[in-house]
């Protein structure tokens, strides 16, 4: 994996443990993001996946290990967590400096499409638009890294893609590197550069999404659906 | 063919509707409702005609009883006309008595209810962040909070005499524990998830709260405020009876001595008009300060 690099490294964790009470979640896990690069993270559900993101984000304490990262680290969750009592602007620009805040929060809003709309509530936004401000609110602060916990997981079908869509754009201009946990295999090969599978713990498998799809996506989705103890019968005709 | 489609869309707007993620955030955004009032709109009664229907009602009841009154069918030793009331209204006011008994009541109300909302917020607040203040605290508020406030009133009158002080602590005590109760929930019922954005966009301590915190406990305090204002109306009837020199409590007891009914009617009312104000009030502060809610703020928005 090399040394931590603050240039080209995103985040760099080593020997990373994490247990509740006997149960060992987290077993001496290594991984490494680049900067700007797409990383999607795929497992069964109690493997972990969420358990990590918490202990990148710093929520949860580690019990071993380190991790190194650059810059800031943002976070979009499942949920919007919106606070539905401040205009939009002031949740995107929650913990900066107030006058600079306001101006980097307009121009936030208005790459994640909702421009003018700085002093609406979030109760008046849809689910999709609520999330795209949650998005903002994370982007606005430049991070290092962002972490996604299934933000896309509760929007309808549509409005996912359209955020797939969005996310790549973002992430393409913005350049932090990007952890995204999802179930979703389709989701994962869609919009990430590198899929990695957890199990018992510790990344079990990193796949190169470009290299993977050469002969075109059936392949990969059938071998990761593989991994996470789905077996399709055709799934080389998907 | 056209109606086909427009119901199957509107199923697939339900789907995706009942997809979208509700789940609680912050206590108010659970509420969330994309028709917040179960009214039905009436094509054909206007929003102003509602508005007549709604004092018709009044209107006639007050018309019969004056009716009933002159034809002497209600004494006047049991119940004034409504004219005998407006015109010993009138006559008060000319000589600057009502205004003093009213002044000196309000006067009252609002000393109580400042000091009994300061004092509930505080210990709220105080109890809502701190486990150890809960400890030293909540227990001895919750026991006293069980005694009903009237039973004090022999004690009150020892501690206080009957002096203004007296009436004073019976409204701060009726008003403290309502803010109290509501002002501490709120304070615990902040969703932990948005705790956890707070960390991760690194917010300070006083940010947390101001925020976060106690924006989110607001719609419960101001439940609080609104019941506090019923209990101190009470609680301010009450302590005005107890030998008042002056106050709308002065001028019941002055009038059943010579069975005034007009003035008693006209105490009524005033009491009436101190609800109702106390209404506006809340009404006011939840506009200003759940602005952001569907459910309260101005107009449609």
């Amino acid at each position: 994996m090399g040394e931590f690099s603050p240039n080209s490294h995103a985040v760099v964790v080593r020997g990373l443990r994490r247990q509740y009470g006997e149960r060992v979640v987290i077993d001496g896990l290594d991984l490494a993001i680049g900067t700007g690069e797409f990383v999607a993270l795929l497992g069964e559900s109690g493997c972990g996946k969420t358990t990590l993101l918490r202990a990148l984000a710093g929520l949860d304490e580690a019990d071993d290990g380190t991790i190194e990262s650059t810059g800031e680290i943002a976070v979009v969750f499942q949920e919007h967590r919106l606070m539905a009592w401040l205009p939009l602007w002031e949740n995107v620009a929650l913990g900066m400096n107030t006058a600079t805040g306001r101006v980097l929060a307009q121009n936030a809003l208005g790459e994640v499409g909702l421009a003018g709309r700085e002093n609406d509530w979030p109760l008046n936004l849809s689910g999709g638009q609520a999330q795209r401000v949650a998005l903002a609110r994370a982007l606005v602060r430049e991070p290092g890294l962002l972490l996604l916990d299934e933000p896309f997981a509760a929007l309808d079908a549509l409005t996912r893609i359209k955020m797939h869509v969005l996310i790549r754009e973002l992430v393409a201009r913005h350049h932090p590197g990007v952890l995204l946990v999802t179930h979703d295999v389709d989701e994962a090969i869609a919009i990430a550069d590198r899929i990695l599978v957890m199990r018992s713990g510790k990344i079990a498998i990193s796949l190169d999404v470009a290299r993977e799809t050469e002969a075109g996506r059936g392949p990969l989705r059938a071998r990761l659906l593989h991994e996470l103890g789905v077996d399709v019968p055709d799934a080389a005709h998907v | 063919m056209k109606t086909t489609g427009t119901l199957a869309a509107g199923a697939f707007n339900d789907l995706a509707e009942a997809e979208a993620p509700s789940a609680p955030q912050g206590t108010a955004a659970a509420r969330k409702s994309r028709h917040p009032a179960p009214c039905t709109r009436n094509k054909v009664l206007g929003e102003r005609a509602f508005f007549l229907i709604s004092w018709l009602v009044p209107i006639t009841v007050v018309a019969a009883w004056e009716f009933l009154s002159r034809l002497g069918y209600i004494a006047p030793q049991i119940l004034s006309a409504p004219s005998v009331v407006a015109r010993t209204t009138w006559e008060l006011a000319q000589d600057g008595d009502l205004f003093i008994h009213l002044g000196a009541s309000l006067l009252r109300a609002l000393a109580g209810f400042i000091l009994g909302s300061a004092l509930g917020f505080s210990l709220g607040v105080l109890v809502g962040f701190s486990r150890l203040a809960e400890a030293v605290l909540d227990r001895s508020l919750q026991m006293v909070r069980a005694i009903p406030f009237l039973a004090l009133l022999p004690l009150v009158i020892i501690w206080f005499g009957v002096d203004e002080g007296g009436r004073i602590f019976l409204v701060t005590l009726a008003v403290v524990f309502p803010i109290y109760i509501n002002t501490m929930l709120g304070i615990r019922q902040v969703d932990p998830k948005l705790l956890e954005v707070a960390k991760v966009t690194g917010l300070s301590v006083w940010g947390k709260i101001s925020r976060i915190i106690l924006p989110g406990a607001m719609p419960s305090i101001l439940t609080g405020v609104r019941y506090a204002l019923g209990t101190a109306c009470m609680a301010l009837v009450i302590a005005e009876l107890i030998a008042a020199d002056k106050g709308i409590g002065f001028l019941v007891m002055d009038a059943r001595e010579f069975l005034k009914t007009d003035v008693i009617v006209l105490t009524l009312i005033i009491y009436a008009a101190f609800g109702a104000l106390g209404d506006s009030l809340a009404r006011w502060l939840e506009r200003r300060l759940l602005a952001w809610h569907p459910n309260y703020a101005k107009g449609k928005r």
